[in-house]
């Protein structure tokens, strides 16, 4: 039989995160890869509930920073508090805190829609009998009923897309990061999308995102702009395009980009 | 635990919901030991001869009788001049042909060693050498038959005797040869696609960026591989045992032993693969260049290694089937302990270490 305990995860979500009002704390993180600095000393706060825009051109360093916040890349200096936890001392603890959803959806194509929330569900250890009543409201949400048994290699994009979010928060975490999660999905996806995005963020999950789309960077209750590995600007949209006296986040972004 | 037993569960749909790659696993094994079992076979049967018999006395009629009572060869024609020879041989009718030369009981009798020419279409030298064979074979036991009656024969006598396979039979070769292939298609090359496939999809990352560790995510993916390839290694026993004969003389245990090591290596082998490439499709062909194609050519699987020249020999020492075969044939045609193949067996442990140790590094490299 398998043991149904998980002693690690269920001490983790036992632990009070730290009182911090900041579910992101970073402070002079740096990455070089050698010579090259793809990250140079970058701080931040992103406070709980809120939609954090990460944005910035290719190979400014989002996909870098965000590497290091997740995991997958360890920091060259400086620290990031991620859900209470270091990101360079407990790598392990800030993974069970996390949810993340890379822009290729990263569902499994010949899995089910509830073998796909079952497998993450399980991987996340969570107790067997709570995966069950997991998966049927998380289809329910979603208003997938009929779509339960199909393979999610057979769904339009859109529904990937949205159950690839609601996966990524299968197992409630404090924080989710999305990786451009509307790349090359049509607007009215996208619009449903960021519904669902408020939705989260309404019910307390950080939101931590990143994006091509400049007009979703207006939906963000803060946003950054990331050039040559720092971070050129951060606030409100709307100071953001107040200091530049310009009208759109597209020309703030060209501004600051272009230097 | 729980995490890892779901995500064995996963990887066991993978494989069941993919007819292609179902199709391989289970079909492949079957498919290759019936193709091998009847394609390769050193064994020649029914082979076309022509007889050109210038003396026609009865000692030709039974040397004659005597070859063609046997299995090998079959009588295409009598010829009546060594002209047609050529021709024959140019139309492709026969594979060999035999002159008897004038008054060849006349001079045998005046004990003056009468000859008898043998003439082969070498353009298929194995063919030709073993049908050669085949014939001094019976020319020989026919000799030492009448000169018993006679008188005996002065000189040193030759003995053969084939050990272990007397009757040189192909199934000793190709059984152990087809587990070597199936083994190393299953556990090298699927696992490596598998994982490339995950790391094109981009599961790989959500994965990482998971409480499941590294290693329990590459367990996880090779132990449904584990599973089948020793399901296959077993049917294709099976078939070897029950269709075609094959002993096994050695220690049940030792084999299954051996096996499971050789597995183990393969699967490293396609995890470091894996850890080498990005997409489904570099894995495929890495594995099918690098490692199906060398190892069954240097393997020693079809060609035997001792007649590869010195480079291509020293190259056979690093493939880990040559070693495996090595100790597979040992076990089950000679039935040998494991303290004849100690050395065979460190070698594919060392190998699986090294593998494995590489393979571990390039992974966190990766993460870093």
């Amino acid at each position: 039989m398998i043991v149904e305990q998980n002693p690690i995860r269920d001490k983790i979500m036992a632990e009070k995160t730290n009182d911090s009002k900041y579910v992101v704390s970073v402070k002079d993180l740096t990455k070089k890869f050698g010579s090259f600095t793809a990250v140079n000393k970058i701080s931040f706060d992103v406070t709980k509930g809120e939609i954090f825009g990460f944005l910035g051109a290719n190979g400014a360093g989002k996909t870098t920073a965000i590497k290091m916040l997740i995991g997958l890349s360890k920091p060259s200096s400086g620290t990031a508090i991620v859900a209470g936890y270091d990101v360079i001392k407990n790598p392990e603890k800030v993974k069970y805190k996390i949810g993340y959803m890379s822009q290729k959806f990263s569902l499994y194509d010949d899995l089910k829609v509830f073998e796909n929330i079952r497998l993450y569900a399980g991987i996340y250890g969570i107790p067997s009998k709570e995966i069950k009543s997991k998966i049927n409201n998380l289809i329910e949400e979603l208003g997938m009923e009929d779509m339960r048994n199909k393979l999610v290699g057979d769904l339009p994009l859109g529904w990937k897309q949205k159950l690839a979010f609601a996966v990524a928060m299968v197992h409630d975490p404090p924080i989710v990061f999305l990786d451009e999660p509307t790349s090359g999905v049509d607007p009215i996806t996208r619009r449903q999308f960021w519904e669902m995005i408020y939705k989260a963020s309404e019910k307390g999950i950080t939101v931590f995102i990143t994006t091509h789309y400049l007009d979703e960077a207006e939906y963000c209750t803060r946003a950054s702009i990331m050039v040559d590995g720092v971070i050129e600007a951060l606030d409100t949209p709307t100071k953001l395009k107040e200091n530049l006296g310009v009208k759109s986040m597209q020309e703030v972004f060209v501004k600051l980009a272009r230097g | 635990m729980k995490a890892f037993w779901a995500f064995i569960k996963k990887e066991y749909y993978h494989i069941i919901r993919d007819p292609r790659s179902l199709l391989i696993l289970i079909g492949m094994p079957i498919v290759q030991v019936i193709l091998f079992g009847f394609a390769i076979t050193n064994e020649i049967v029914d082979a076309k001869i022509s007889i050109l018999d210038k003396s026609k006395d009865q000692l030709t009629q039974e040397i004659s009788n005597k070859i063609l009572s046997t299995k090998y060869f079959l009588l295409s024609e009598y010829l009546e001049s060594a002209k047609q020879i050529e021709g024959s041989f140019r139309k492709g009718k026969i594979k060999l042909a035999l002159v008897f030369e004038e008054n060849f009981a006349e001079k045998f009798n005046r004990k003056e060693r009468p000859s008898i020419q043998i003439i082969t279409d070498a353009t298929d030298p194995n063919t030709a050498a073993t049908l050669t064979n085949y014939i001094n074979k019976i020319l020989l036991d026919y000799q030492n038959e009448i000169s018993i009656s006679t008188i005996a024969p002065k000189g040193i006598e030759v003995i053969t005797r084939m050990e272990y396979n007397p009757q040189l039979k192909g199934v000793y070769l190709f059984v152990p040869g087809t587990i070597v292939i199936i083994l190393m298609l299953i556990s090298a090359m699927m696992t490596s696609i598998s994982i490339a496939r995950e790391k094109e999809k981009g599961t790989m990352e959500v994965l990482l960026v998971s409480p499941l560790k590294p290693f329990m995510i590459i367990a996880g993916k090779v132990i449904p591989y584990i599973a089948l390839s020793l399901i296959n290694a077993f049917t294709i026993l099976l078939l070897g045992v029950f269709v075609f004969g094959l002993p096994i003389r050695g220690d049940y245990f030792l084999l299954l032993f051996e096996i499971t090591l050789f597995i183990i290596t393969s699967l490293s082998l396609g995890i470091f693969i894996s850890t080498l490439v990005k997409t489904q499709q570099e894995a495929l062909l890495i594995s099918l260049m690098g490692l199906m194609l060398p190892t069954i050519i240097l393997s020693g699987f079809i060609y035997p290694i001792e007649s590869m020249p010195r480079i291509l020999q020293y190259i056979s020492h690093v493939i880990p089937a040559k070693w495996f075969l090595i100790m597979i044939r040992n076990i089950m045609i000679k039935g040998v302990e494991i303290s004849y193949i100690l050395k065979e067996t460190l070698i594919l442990l060392g190998m699986t270490l090294v593998l494995m140790v590489l393979s571990v590094k390039k992974f966190k490299i990766r993460l870093e």
